[in-house]
């Protein structure tokens, strides 16, 4: 979890939690550069500008979709080089946490949507019940990955507005 | 909206439309509650972006969060739209109407 040190926002990932954020890094690299419009996770990270006027909002994509997604990319792939594979210390300049935070909301959107997360949605009830269920399973991975961005990313807030 | 921990008291309510001349007042952004994004998180972002003091910028993220909708900023059309590519760019959920 970050902290602040000073300028800075610094934390320590050991292996296992940079292998699962480098991850989470990659597979939203990999969406972001296919997108699938069909996607709810898609929509979600690229919505309607003119929920009501498609035309429009088509009009609006087609001026910003590009340095939209060019900028996503830059921000996950942030993540792919401020963190070793072996993990370790990750220290953080205002701009760089400026991206860590939106590559971790774009991760948390993604995955969010993936589990059907709802304003009534308890992660923690959700896992225990997931893990009850079969403890194997894909959803208790992204649950447990979830939960963890959570706090990462809470944490990374605190530490910038302090 | 998600919060952590802390538990939030509900300030008094108030508009949240600065003042702008009536001719530009016509476009507004509307940013929408979400399951995902966290409480502080969202006021960081309406601070950063809009340079709202940290009260104003946690109304607005209450009113997100309690009434589904905010408006956040008023203006020229073209400012809107700026201000909605903006806010995905930080993933929050808005969109562009006329006020």
């Amino acid at each position: 979890m970050f902290r602040r040190k000073g300028r800075h926002c610094v934390a320590y990932f050991d292996e296992h939690e940079a292998k699962v954020l480098r991850q989470c890094a990659a597979s939203m690299a990999a969406m972001l550069s296919d997108l699938d419009r069909d996607d709810p996770a898609v929509m979600r990270l690229f919505p309607d500008v003119y929920p009501e006027d498609p035309d429009e909002a088509a009009e609006f994509r087609r001026f910003t979709e590009d340095d939209l997604k060019a900028s996503k990319l830059e921000h996950v792939t942030t993540i792919l080089s401020d963190l070793l594979e072996s993990g370790g210390e990750v220290r953080l300049n205002e701009e760089a946490a400026d991206r860590w935070l939106r590559a971790l909301t774009d991760v948390r959107l993604t995955l969010g949507t993936r589990l059907g997360v709802e304003d009534e949605t308890d992660i923690e009830t959700e896992l225990d019940e997931a893990v009850l269920q079969d403890p194997t399973s894909v959803r208790v991975g992204q649950l447990s990955v979830y939960g963890f961005l959570t706090l990462l990313q809470e944490s990374l807030v605190a530490a910038l507005s302090r | 909206m998600v919060g952590m921990a802390a538990p939030q008291t509900v300030p008094v309510e108030t508009p949240d439309v600065d003042e702008v001349p009536d001719a530009d007042r016509a476009w507004v952004t509307i940013v929408w509650n979400d399951p995902v994004n966290l409480m502080s998180y969202v006021t960081w972002v309406f601070q950063k972006l809009f340079g709202y003091s940290r009260s104003k910028a946690e109304r607005l993220m209450l009113d997100v969060h309690h009434k589904g909708r905010a408006i956040v900023s008023s203006g020229a059309r073209e400012r809107m739209e700026y201000d909605a590519s903006r806010l995905h760019g930080y993933g929050l959920w808005a969109t562009v109407d006329q006020g």
